[in-house]
């Protein structure tokens, strides 16, 4: 056994997601934040906007609820951990920082990914109907993969209090939310709105969803998902560089 | 013998303060190494350079053979750690506990799971390993650390205050399974305020003092090293004269107190031969004779304060 091989450090990865799906899937904040949030967003813009399609708002719903659970699991689990001092049981054991954030975005993506499923199932029990399921499956995955980084991205400043984390995701999140199309479709935006609008990954993700629910996209498919995995491949390769260097200051 | 650690120039800076300066020293393979100093002396942070849970700012050190900041992963595969607070996952039980730890040293899960067991049922905590650790008191919690870090046969462990705030049952429990570990060949390094327990475990001790290691040496060697004179206590079935027992060979003074003379001496063993032959000669048999060598907490105490006097 070579504890440093690539294949090594993955399976102590998944030890580590294993870890964290058994404590911090029912943790209160990873609920509120990842679960009902989203689910009480959707609820009131579904109540004031009865002339929207429902394949819009179900797709919408859809984006949301991957970019919610997604984001939730991964930004809270090192302020947790440096807290509980179970942080430095995993600095001294041998497992390299980029496993133990690779451990950690595991468990985010699997949460994303089950809660999305779930969501992706009851707009299909309302009466959408699925066009491109292979596109849908792609888009989720890739998907989950951008916003788990982008919750571990979230969770760098080397605080141990889990709340400061979740106040500063909060803060991130929901201007997000507002310019990915997923409240305003992106041809109704102006200007300055879809100039932002690009800059945000969860605005690839939504017109997939749309495009795998209705054909009907504002980018090439191609493009959406060029778009998702460059923006998951920087944030995960940025979110290892910086938790590596940040990991001591929790110690 | 070959050095299991080798800390060399170890230091560590945090903001104006050094908490560790320029330290250096090696543990040898098989030995129980014991690293005392009063709070704040930098031992904590000294066993966390050692154990790559924070780099050091300047320095080396290398752990059975690798480098901790080059190959952090080797070094860490062949050792455990103890730390000072229990971090075990208390939302988790103990077998979990246990699980986490074999995959995370690359067990395969028929061995991870004979050695939990065994572990468990070394340490008493068997019935109890589907218990949520939340529910375990600190002895309990202790002696789950203590297993977790054992759990891949490590060559070398590290402790730090292992016994701090025990019950004397699991105070008792540990340091019997040192000494067994320590028997069948595990290195172990541990940092302690008890100086009776690093006294009686202990094959050699380094004292660190302001972040700076002061001495370095068996436990008996230093507590005599930091007496230059040495005190015998003796007691004779018969009066003596003070005033002749001050005129013999290697006595420099003596004192009285109660049916005792206390006397001090630049050579003990000079000193005592010559009591001996001076009770032979003048028909006084020896009651009792004592040399007072100072305890280990003198010593920690003479060369922890020294800078202060």
């Amino acid at each position: 056994m070579n504890p440093t091989g690539f294949f090594e450090q993955v399976q102590r990865a998944w030890a580590i997601a294993k870890k964290d799906i058994r404590i911090y899937y029912f943790k209160g904040p990873v609920l509120i934040f990842g679960v009902f949030m989203p689910v009480f967003l959707f609820l009131a813009f579904f109540m004031g906007s009865r002339q929207l399609p429902l394949s819009f708002l179900i797709s919408g719903l859809i984006g949301m609820t991957l970019f919610f659970t997604a984001t939730a699991v991964s930004p809270a689990i090192f302020p947790w951990e440096g807290a509980a001092k179970t942080l430095e049981r995993l600095a001294s054991c041998p497992i390299t920082v980029e496993a133990i954030v690779m451990g950690d975005m595991i468990a985010s993506i699997l949460f994303g990914i089950g809660i999305t499923v779930v969501t992706v199932i009851i707009g299909m029990a309302l009466g959408l109907f699925l066009l491109h399921g292979i596109t849908l499956l792609s888009a989720i995955f890739l998907a989950a993969c951008c916003f788990s980084a982008i919750g571990m991205l979230l969770a760098v400043p080397p605080t141990n209090v889990p709340s400061n984390i979740m106040m500063l995701s909060s803060l991130i999140k929901f201007p997000l939310v507002f310019i990915s199309g997923i409240f305003v479709p992106l041809e109704q935006m102006p200007a300055w709105g879809l100039a932002l609008s690009v800059c945000s990954p969860l605005t690839y993700f939504t017109d997939l969803v749309r495009y795998s629910f209705t054909d009907a996209h504002y980018f090439p498919v191609w493009i959406d998902i060029a778009a998702l995995a460059v923006f998951t491949l920087v944030f995960t390769v940025g979110t290892m560089y910086l938790h590596k260097r940040t990991m001591p200051q929790r110690m | 013998m070959t050095a299991v650690i080798h800390a060399s120039d170890l230091t560590k800076v945090f903001g104006s303060s050094t908490a560790v300066d320029h330290v250096s020293f090696d543990v040898r393979k098989g030995e129980i190494f014991g690293f005392l100093g009063p709070n704040g002396a930098g031992k904590t942070t000294t066993t966390r350079m050692l154990t790559g849970v924070i780099p050091p700012d300047a320095g080396t050190a290398t752990i059975l053979g690798h480098d901790i900041r080059s190959e952090p992963v080797l070094a860490k595969q062949g050792f455990g750690v103890v730390p000072e607070t229990s971090n075990a996952y208390t939302d988790l039980t103990a077998w979990q506990n246990l699980m986490l730890m074999g995959e995370l040293y690359g067990l395969k899960r028929a061995r991870a799971e004979r050695r939990s067991s065994d572990l468990l049922g070394m340490v008493g905590l068997l019935e109890r390993k589907d218990q949520k650790v939340q529910a375990y008191s600190k002895g309990m919690k202790q002696r789950l650390i203590l297993s977790m870090a054992l759990i891949h046969e490590p060559e070398l462990l590290f402790l730090d205050e292992p016994t701090s705030g025990l019950d004397v049952q699991s105070t008792q429990m540990i340091l019997s399974l040192l000494r067994d570990l320590n028997r069948q060949g595990t290195t172990i390094f541990l940092t302690t305020h008890n100086m009776e327990e690093a006294n009686r475990l202990c094959h050699r001790v380094g004292i660190i003092r302001s972040g700076m290691l002061v001495a370095i040496d068996a436990p008996e060697k230093l507590k005599t090293a930091i007496d230059r004179v040495h005190r015998i206590e003796v007691s004779f079935d018969r009066e003596v004269s003070g005033d002749t027992l001050a005129g013999i060979a290697g006595v420099s003074g003596v004192n009285r107190t109660g049916d005792k003379w206390q006397i001090t001496a630049e050579n003990r063993d000079t000193a005592i031969r010559s009591l001996v032959a001076f009770g032979k000669q003048n028909g006084a048999a020896i009651v009792s004779l004592n040399t007072l060598a100072p305890s280990l907490d003198e010593a920690f105490l003479r060369l922890t304060q020294e800078e202060k006097s």
